[in-house]
């Protein structure tokens, strides 16, 4: 069914939790909090992402399939084995729920590269360039194949139903993660497809995405220029790619690669001390095909981070709050006051300023 | 001998209308009217330049297209039989101004674009900030930092990038072809608007220097005007390889129109026929062109960025990946609708290919190589309104090149006669008494609220798409469909059909 879609527009509802200490914790409250939203969605798509879930095998590559048959899952193992060791490998568990329905195959790998593979790729720095390669061909080469996820001690758990029931469907309540979001779709006219919900993982990244990007057209051929294959036509993918690109490959800080994302303004960057103004010129001339254009409020997360952002003119909704170590990102206070009523500060974010949650240091922007 | 020829058109004056106030005399360039007791036309000089018609102060002249019949035929147009007579009177080539006229498809017609409807809002232009800022110049491909006291510092180096507060430039149109009050307009509406002047390959006259900041200088096979001097006063410099009403052709300015200024800005003898060679005789192959671009940007001490200027030709997207790996930090894309001041009629009108095949074929070459981000395109060629100028960079254009709407908005009506130097409206001439009646000032006003219509129209095409930089739609095809066009060449356009 890959590829044969119109590219969707969707609204939606969105909800993030990190323990910036690192402490784990279940999928009960990331459900909670997105099924309050329960209106915001539309019952075509839900999913999550957590990180912190494999510890035993957490240098590890955990690959999250979705096959359409059993002979795509055929060839995708045929295809890990020629290029990892696979340590183990299982059916991710679900628990029936009566509302989700024609499940596809959900399979999960725990990977290593090989390493005449590595040493073929150019070596351990090019390990994760390999990896997003393999990804790139499952997703554009083996049909009825698609990868959910691709990083290390995290996955994403997504399909077709209201996110509180694709929760309840992938038993998230038994997994304990330090980081999670979640996510419930509105897409207009979309036929139901298991892959075409959020969130959108590449490695440690995943998105979960609140709007539509205007911009998908350019953004979408800046990518291909980098070897990206927007295969989904879904606009979120974008945004993972992008991130991958600018922090991962080009090694720009979160924080300025945000900047890069939801540029200021020309009006406010020809106002900066001139030092800062030049980095925000420069940012712009060479990633003007980067800017994220459109509303948009995305939450973005890393192993190590989680980050909140919304399009330069704020036309989706995006609300931060900190309860001592805990920081919450969502769409609606009410869905971070439903699990977590007393807090030590509420704020809704500036329009195109990231809000940053580290690991170990808290929020850091 | 007189000719055989039909006038093209009847000049028609209403004599009880008409006060005898001569003014229409006066004003025609090409010496079709005078006065025996009134006021009298001959037809066969008309261009149809309406410089008589807008001046009337009553409104008593009219011009009509020749109705004389000929035998219809559909393949025998009266074109080319008028076309033949002229040959068979002359024996000449046929000289043409201004850009191809025949009914060739238009692809811009048949693109349309896209908007914003319930899912994502459309953003009003009146009420948010709209970014149509603009900078020419090559970009790395990425940008590298570093903390240094918890500061953040640019580790990348910036080549030079020149700034257009709108996607838009005034194409290259050389002092000589056209007068220098129109070289004066061009030059300070460019300031006013913040955009760029391109002189052409005619030099830059030292008036207009204190203008230098928006001015491309332009360096062609014929070097006219080109000095130390000349190249330190522009924002950029250009080296002319074609042009897109006469691709592979040389420049022809007649000596008619090299007076004393022209001559001392060109650099040439009074009354010389400038003929610049139709390939420079320093590039006769990409690596020579590497060497003239080095040489130029030895010459601007890496100041300015160096546009490379060709016409758009069946190979057009391989040229320009060798141009961008050349070392250009610009490419000048002119389609085969491009203007000129005189070309071979048969060269205008059968030579080079529409330039939004060219652009997509660039953009599309570019970008699978990798290198789209080493050069700025700008795309020229018949850009007619705002949409032209939208549907150009959603194809992949930097900026667009603006020539003969700037002359229309400066008074030209197109009657393709600027070789022969007649130009009633001031324009393409050099006679001083045309000249003189082009009043710099209010052309550039005219030119400062063309460029500012132009602007506004395309905020509201960004807003309704639903964006608010210029940067979102450039390149995004997406936004784009076609409507009525084939397979091939939607596929060369890299866009869908309309309802996909």
């Amino acid at each position: 069914m890959r590829g044969e879609f119109p590219r969707i527009p969707s609204g939606c509802s969105i909800s993030g939790i990190m323990d910036t200490t690192g402490r784990r914790m279940t999928g009960e409250a990331v459900i909670k909090s997105i099924a309050t939203m329960h209106d915001r969605s539309n019952g075509l798509g839900g999913g999550f992402a957590a990180y912190g879930i494999y510890p035993a095998y957490r240098d590890h590559y955990a690959f999250h399939m979705l096959y359409h048959n059993q002979a795509a899952r055929y060839d995708t193992e045929e295809y890990f084995k020629d290029h990892f060791v696979i340590d183990h490998e299982e059916s991710i568990p679900t628990r029936p729920v009566p509302t989700i329905t024609d499940p596809p195959i959900l399979w999960r790998y725990f990977l290593r590269v090989r390493p005449d593979r590595l040493e073929w790729a150019g070596g351990p720095d090019r390990e994760r360039d390999f990896v997003v390669s393999v990804v790139m061909h499952i997703n554009t080469g083996i049909p009825g194949a698609f990868v959910f996820s691709s990083g290390q001690n995290m996955g994403a758990f997504k399909g077709v139903g209201y996110p509180e029931d694709i929760g309840r469907f992938f038993c998230l309540d038994e997994y304990e993660a330090y980081l999670w979001s979640g996510h419930g779709r509105f897409p207009t006219n979309t036929p139901g497809w298991w892959g075409g919900a959020h969130p959108f993982c590449l490695l440690d990244w995943s998105v979960v995405h609140n709007g539509e990007i205007s911009s998908y057209g350019i953004n979408k051929r800046y990518l291909e220029m980098f070897g990206y294959k927007m295969e989904l036509q879904t606009d979120t993918e974008v945004v993972a790619y992008l991130f991958d690109l600018l922090c991962r490959q080009h090694g720009l800080p979160f924080a300025v690669a945000c900047r890069a994302f939801a540029a200021p303004f020309w009006k406010d960057v020809d106002r900066m001390p001139e030092e800062e103004r030049a980095i925000a010129t420069s940012l712009r001339q060479v990633y003007g095909s980067a800017l994220i254009n459109g509303p948009f409020s995305f939450i973005v997360a890393t192993g190590r981070m989680m980050v909140a952002l919304t399009d330069r003119i704020k036309l989706r909704p995006m609300v931060i709050a900190q309860k001592g170590d805990l920081v919450y990102m969502a769409s609606e206070e009410s869905a971070i006051r439903e699990i977590a009523p007393a807090l030590d500060r509420v704020w809704t974010v500036k329009a195109g300023e990231p809000v940053i949650a580290e690991l170990g240091r808290g929020i850091v922007q | 001998m007189t000719s055989w020829l039909p006038a093209e058109f009847h000049v028609r004056i209403d004599h009880a209308r008409c006060r005898r106030c001569k003014r229409c005399i006066m004003n025609c360039g090409f010496g079709t009217l005078s006065f025996a007791d009134r006021v009298v036309a001959d037809d066969r000089k008309c261009a149809a330049c309406h410089r008589c018609a807008t001046f009337c102060p009553e409104g008593a002249i009219t011009i009509e297209r020749n109705a004389l019949a000929f035998k219809h035929n559909e393949h025998w147009l009266p074109e080319y039989r008028v076309n033949i007579i002229k040959q068979a009177e002359q024996g000449g080539m046929l000289l043409t101004g201004m850009g191809n006229d025949k009914a060739y498809f238009s692809y811009f017609d048949h693109m349309v674009l896209d908007a914003c409807q319930v899912t994502n809002p459309s953003i009003d232009p009146l009420r948010e900030p709209m970014e149509l800022r603009t900078y020419l110049g090559s970009k790395p491909e990425k940008l590298e930092f570093a903390m240094e006291d918890g500061r953040l510092v640019q580790k990348t180096r910036m080549g030079p990038q020149v700034r257009l507060d709108v996607p838009m430039i005034f194409s290259a149109m050389s002092y000589g072809s056209i007068s220098l009050n129109a070289h004066r307009a061009l030059a300070r509406a460019a300031r006013e608007c913040h955009i760029l002047m391109n002189t052409g390959e005619g030099g830059l006259h030292k008036d207009l220097y204190p203008y230098s900041d928006r001015v491309i200088v332009q360096c062609a096979s014929g070097r006219f005007g080109v000095d130390f001097d000349y190249l330190n006063h522009s924002a950029a410099v250009e080296i002319k390889i074609g042009q897109g009403a006469k691709p592979g052709i040389g420049g022809h300015l007649p000596g008619e129109k090299v007076d004393q200024e022209v001559s001392e800005t060109r650099m040439i003898p009074v009354g010389t026929d400038a003929l610049s060679p139709a390939p420079h005789h320093d590039i006769y192959s990409i690596e020579d062109l590497a060497q003239l671009i080095h040489a130029l940007k030895e010459a601007t001490g890496w100041t300015k960025p160096v546009s490379v200027k060709i016409a758009a030709v069946h190979n057009v997207a391989a040229i320009a990946s060798g141009i961008a790996r050349a070392g250009a930090d610009i490419i000048y894309l002119d389609g085969f609708r491009g203007g000129t001041g005189a070309a071979p009629t048969i060269i205008r009108d059968h030579v080079g290919i529409p330039i939004e095949m060219a652009l997509a074929a660039v953009d599309d070459r570019l970008r699978a190589e990798g290198i789209r981000n080493r050069v700025s395109i700008i795309c020229a060629g018949g850009i007619r309104h705002a949409g032209d100028m939208a549907k150009a960079i959603a194809l992949g254009a930097d900026a667009v090149g603006i020539g003969t709407a700037a002359l229309i908005a400066m008074g030209c009506r197109v009657c393709q006669k600027c070789y022969t130097g007649n130009c009633s409206w001031g324009i393409a001439t050099q006679r001083p008494e045309l000249v003189r009646r082009l009043d710099p000032e209010v052309a550039a006003g005219r030119l400062v609220n063309l460029v500012r219509a132009w602007s506004l129209e395309l905020k509201e095409i960004l807003g309704a798409l639903g964006v608010n930089a210029v940067e979102s739609l450039r390149g995004s095809r997406e936004r784009l469909r076609g409507v009525g066009l084939s397979d091939t060449d939607l596929k060369i356009l890299g866009i869908k059909p309309a309802g996909r």
